[in-house]
């Protein structure tokens, strides 16, 4: 205010500060407004190409199918219903088994993890166990399951379940192993019991580490229900592709496909969701 | 009956404790040997040393989160068994909890207590407004700077009315103004408080600005070196007394022994 002709000359008065905001907003704003264009762009020149190649058979249509196709595949089975009945049904008992079979995965992952975590002899002993059946390939499981428990939603459960509740339990355990030693000792001059520490400090401590596993699980817990149907079922999307790829359809395949990358989005969505509104208080750089 | 013991037997006290640790890898080393001291009701007691020497060591065994594996460390005139409830303890690094509130974090201890939440918060409310925290309650510790989250950690130890009040390098992590300024308030904190400090520190200004006594420690294996009475008058500020005539002698004393030891160590 003193040096008005100095201030005005390097441009640090409000008005001309003012127009500086204005322009960088407007950067911003074209920056945000290119980036969807591109995308969109990039979306455009994939399925354009591949529609393109299969019309003008550059790529066998029949083994590659077409985004038209696929397409109508989608509209036929919402119209007419599948070989197995109405495509809703066929996605709610896919998503029954998947929910089902990540709820009782992540809920025992969870308790198992907290209590291995907070014993030191338990997890020594077990760490080495779980580090093995953390690298077998569980999916083959799936075959025991439909042996043992039939055709029925249960198997299916079963596969999502050790899907899911190995990576659950691997991340809660190692969350509450990294709770800070001196936020513990805290805690307990500052007098809390036991269990106190266990509720108050380790779980809230752990839990970043526990929804990060969530968000992966959930996918697997998917990829457990659609490969027990694959194995053996009378309902569901895996059966749907199955069917499809039995009928030599690779559009149905495509189809399936897609049906089951819209259940995972929405899924993931209302994961980040949850984990947002757990984790408000970690700073936003994360 | 605390009231009788405490009059005459001291606060702390250690009789000829050694302590040797057995690492993970199963190697054994000797933290502290035949270190004896005594801390009286009311006192302000410092402890310097080189670092790694085992000042914290004495900490942990007084909160009874480490056993001597010779001599007796007594609280209150009884044997250390467990964590006592009259104990607070300030850390060094940062131990508020980052998913609490700034007020859930300094309720924690009544809470933890069996307090009812309402009465918690009441008390908690009363703490803010002490440390200048009132307008942050709702704040995660992660929005506050440095200083402030400690102002939260001291709040949160106040609450608990510790009859002793133990400090790990509280101050270390803080730029040198806001250090001076946690060092002012703990001060008066404490005067109203009136219980029993023992602060351990590195910073042998910090150490002689605070306390009544400062002991200094040998390099590791630990023991007592040298006690020094601080004859500075109270109340002290902590950024004008470092610059008495008094106090600069005390520090000269003082570093020439420790000088000795860090060399060692």
């Amino acid at each position: 205010m003193a040096t008005p002709e100095y201030a005005l000359q390097a441009g640090f008065d409000s008005a001309s500060l003012a127009t500086v905001e204005r322009i960088a907003q407007r950067r911003l704003r074209q920056r945000h407004a290119l980036i969807i264009a591109l995308r969109v762009l990039v979306l455009v020149v994939v399925l354009g190409g591949w529609e393109m190649g299969g019309r003008y058979k550059w790529i066998d249509p029949f083994f590659f199918s077409m985004p038209s196709a696929i397409f109508a595949q989608i509209v036929d089975w919402f119209v007419n219903g599948t070989s197995q009945g109405p495509l809703l049904q066929q996605v709610w008992v896919t998503l029954e088994e998947t929910g089902i079979g990540f709820l009782i995965g992540a809920v025992g992952g969870i308790v198992c993890g907290v209590v291995l975590g907070r014993n030191k002899l338990l997890s020594d002993v077990f760490s080495i166990y779980i580090q093995i059946a953390n690298s077998i390939p569980r999916v083959v499981l799936g075959s025991v399951f439909v042996i043992a428990l039939g055709l029925g939603m249960a198997s299916k459960v079963a596969l999502a379940v050790v899907m899911v509740f190995f990576v659950v339990f691997g991340n809660a355990f190692q969350g509450v192993r990294e709770a800070d030693r001196y936020m513990i000792a805290n805690a307990q001059i500052l007098g809390a019991s036991k269990r106190q520490l266990t509720t108050s400090v380790v779980i809230p401590s752990a839990l970043s580490w526990i929804l990060a596993s969530l968000h992966v699980s959930f996918g697997f817990a998917l990829v457990g229900a659609v490969v027990g149907e694959f194995l053996g079922s009378k309902q569901g999307i895996g059966l749907l592709i199955s069917t499809a790829q039995g009928a030599f359809n690779a559009s149905g395949v495509f189809a399936a496909m897609i049906v089951l990358a819209v259940v995972a989005l929405t899924a993931d969505y209302l994961l980040t969701a949850l984990e947002k509104r757990l984790l408000k208080w970690r700073p936003a750089a994360f | 009956m605390n009231q009788v013991v405490s009059q005459d037997a001291p606060v702390i006290e250690f009789r000829s404790v050694s302590c040797r640790f057995i690492s993970p890898d199963g190697k054994a080393t000797i933290a502290l040997r035949d270190f004896s001291m005594a801390v009286a009701k009311g006192e302000f007691v410092a402890i310097v040393g080189p670092t790694g020497c085992g000042k914290s060591t004495t900490l942990s065994m007084i909160t009874g989160l480490l056993k001597p594996t010779t001599g007796e460390v007594r609280v209150m005139g009884a044997p250390v068994d467990g964590i006592d409830p009259r104990i607070g303890f300030v850390f060094q690094a940062d131990a508020v909890f980052p998913w609490r509130s700034v007020l859930d974090n300094v309720a924690a201890g009544p809470l933890y207590r069996g307090r009812s939440k309402s009465a918690a918060h009441d008390e908690a409310n009363e703490w803010l407004r002490r440390v200048g925290l009132e307008k942050f309650g709702k704040h995660y510790p992660h929005q506050l700077s440095g200083g402030m989250r400690k102002r939260v950690a001291l709040a949160q130890t106040f609450i608990n009315k510790p009859e002793i009040l133990l400090m790990d390098e509280p101050f270390s992590a803080l730029d040198m103004q806001t250090r001076t300024l946690m060092q002012d308030e703990l001060l008066q904190l404490w005067s109203a408080n009136s219980g029993s400090v023992v602060f351990v520190t590195h910073d042998l200004e910090e150490a002689i600005a605070l306390a009544d006594r400062v002991f200094v420690l040998s390099a590791r294996p630990a023991t007592l070196k040298k006690v020094y009475e601080i004859d500075l008058p109270r109340p002290r500020i902590t950024s004008e007394v470092r610059y008495e005539p008094r106090f600069i002698e005390i520090s000269r004393d003082i570093w020439r022994d420790l000088r000795e030891e860090v060399q060692i160590a």
